[in-house]
């Protein structure tokens, strides 16, 4: 590990300032950023401490949301009561990630900076644009079961690793962020991540001294959540396809739907194709196979991740029907 | 590669272990996994793969479970450390090890702290109604610690001599003994 100046943030404005020196980097949990910083993937000079400060809280918000500080662990977060009853999707997803050790110690904001596990992104051997901008991807032509088959470029084909922003982006959170001066402003989550185009290395729309504060959910929409992952192992493993679903009925008819994919794009996936083709219609088989259709029109396959487009297809259709089956 | 002209400053630092502070002259870098076997000569707790994908260095931050390989050291200044070695002593061995003793959970034992460690924090957890992967509903505040449930909340901590279904079994016997 590259040797850093490490310091304890006593407040936000303090941490902000603190990013202004040049190589420096906020660290919450650090499950992932140490793990990164063994490899010399990361390469900070200065640490700056974010782990004490007073964004833990889950709060209701008057309008009948939540609103969930970004320093709240993954497990308190999955655990919250509230979570539980009203955003069932976010528990599930939050359980279905990482280990038990690991969610009690990353937290809510670091889950959504979590860097990807491209195999080539963890080979310093290896050109990748992300790690290395220029140098190339070595997952195009390589080997690329893992990888993107929505939302890829010539440049990188590297999914998003989260489980739990998935969950968020079928609920239209929006990002609480904090700038230099105190500048507070909001991001839908839709709006965060950056698809790689010819940047790869350049994920979200956050400034360089900006920190994320929160994380605010709206009210639940109408309907029934379901979370569905679908991974090499049952547990401990990321997803190969895994789809977020909220969906209303009346009468057998769609009348609400919300769809996302993770393991499948550079950052979570909100399908609007999916959800146009399952508006209005009734709610059987063929029409969640018309909206698995939808969502994968634009598909590509890299060769040894071509199993995926059909596999996120039968997921899409089997979370369909379950969501339907719950109540 | 030249290395970044940083100053390496060594941190003076407070550290609680098994209720037992001690003052630590660490390089920022070091991990509390190193800290604790280097520095303090707890060696009970283990390195596996240094990554977090073992779970062989698990231990307790304030009574929850987490891979000490990846946190600093300097970064837990204040809070309350339990190691294997905190838990039981030979002669007074904490339930869940007297239970991997009884169900022989281990072949070469490696990664028996740590399993100890997380199922430690696993049975609070239960206790505390979090739910899990398997949980049926998540809204569920009731948990049943199935096999499935232990399978499942244990992921984070591997054995390569599999001795997997003796661990669940010593983790169930305990959790029923709680029970009883």
């Amino acid at each position: 590990m590259r040797p850093f100046i490490y310091e304890r943030a006593t407040d936000a404005r303090a941490a902000i300032a603190a990013m202004s020196t040049a190589g420096a980097k906020f660290i919450s949990g650090g499950t992932n950023l140490l793990d990164l910083m063994k490899l010399e993937i990361e390469q900070p000079t200065h640490l700056v401490d974010i782990s004490r400060l007073a964004f833990k809280d889950i709060e209701e918000l008057p309008d009948g949301g939540l609103r969930i500080g970004a320093q709240a662990s993954n497990s308190d977060t999955a655990a919250d009561r509230r979570v539980r009853t009203r955003y069932p999707l976010l528990s599930q997803a939050l359980v279905a990630g990482a280990s038990g050790q690991l969610r009690n110690k990353a937290s809510v904001g670091g889950n959504l900076l979590q860097r990807t596990r491209c195999p080539y992104f963890y080979d310093t051997a290896s050109a990748c644009n992300k790690r290395n901008p220029g140098s190339g991807c070595s997952a195009i032509g390589g080997l690329n079961r893992s990888h993107a088959i929505l939302g890829g470029s010539d440049a990188c084909i590297a999914t998003h690793p989260s489980d739990m922003a998935v969950a968020m982006t079928v609920l239209d959170a929006q990002i609480e962020l904090l700038g230099a001066n105190q500048a507070a402003r909001r991001v839908a989550i839709a709006d965060f991540y950056r698809l790689p185009g010819d940047t790869p290395h350049i994920e979200t729309v956050l400034g360089p001294n900006e920190m994320i504060t929160g994380v605010v959910l709206p009210p639940p929409p109408p309907g029934r959540q379901v979370y569905r992952k679908v991974r090499d192992r049952a547990s401990y493993a990321f997803a190969l396809v895994s789809v977020a679903a909220i969906v209303a009925t009346d009468g057998g008819t769609i009348t609400s739907a919300r769809v996302g994919f993770g393991g499948v794009a550079p950052k979570p996936w909100r399908s609007v194709e999916a959800e146009a083709a399952l508006m209005g219609r009734p709610a059987t088989m063929a029409t969640y196979r018309d909206a698995a259709e939808a969502a994968m029109t634009h598909a590509i396959g890299r060769g040894q991740n071509d199993f995926k487009i059909e596999l996120a297809k039968r997921t899409l259709c089997r979370t369909l029907a379950q969501v339907a089956q719950v109540g | 590669m030249q290395l970044v002209d940083v100053d390496i400053a060594k941190h003076t630092i407070e550290l609680k272990v098994n209720g037992r502070p001690s003052n630590l002259v660490l390089d920022p870098r070091t991990s509390l996994l190193d800290a604790l076997r280097e520095h303090l000569h707890l060696t009970g707790t283990k390195k596996g793969c240094d990554h977090g994908q073992c779970g062989a260095c698990t231990v307790l931050l304030n009574g929850r479970r987490i891979n000490s390989c990846l946190t600093l050291a300097v970064m837990h200044e204040g809070d309350e450390i339990v190691t294997v070695e905190g838990l039981g002593s030979p002669q007074a061995l904490h339930p869940l090890q007297a239970a991997f003793v009884e169900r022989d959970g281990f072949q070469c034992g490696y990664c028996t702290s740590g399993q100890i460690c997380s199922a430690v924090g696993m049975l609070a957890e239960v206790k505390a109604g979090w739910p899990s992967h398997v949980t049926a509903d998540v809204a569920s505040q009731q948990i049943e610690l199935t096999a499935e449930e232990i399978r499942e909340r244990m992921s984070g901590n591997i054995c390569r001599c599999a001795a997997y279904p003796n661990i669940v079994a010593a983790i169930r016997d305990v959790a029923e003994g709680a029970r009883r």
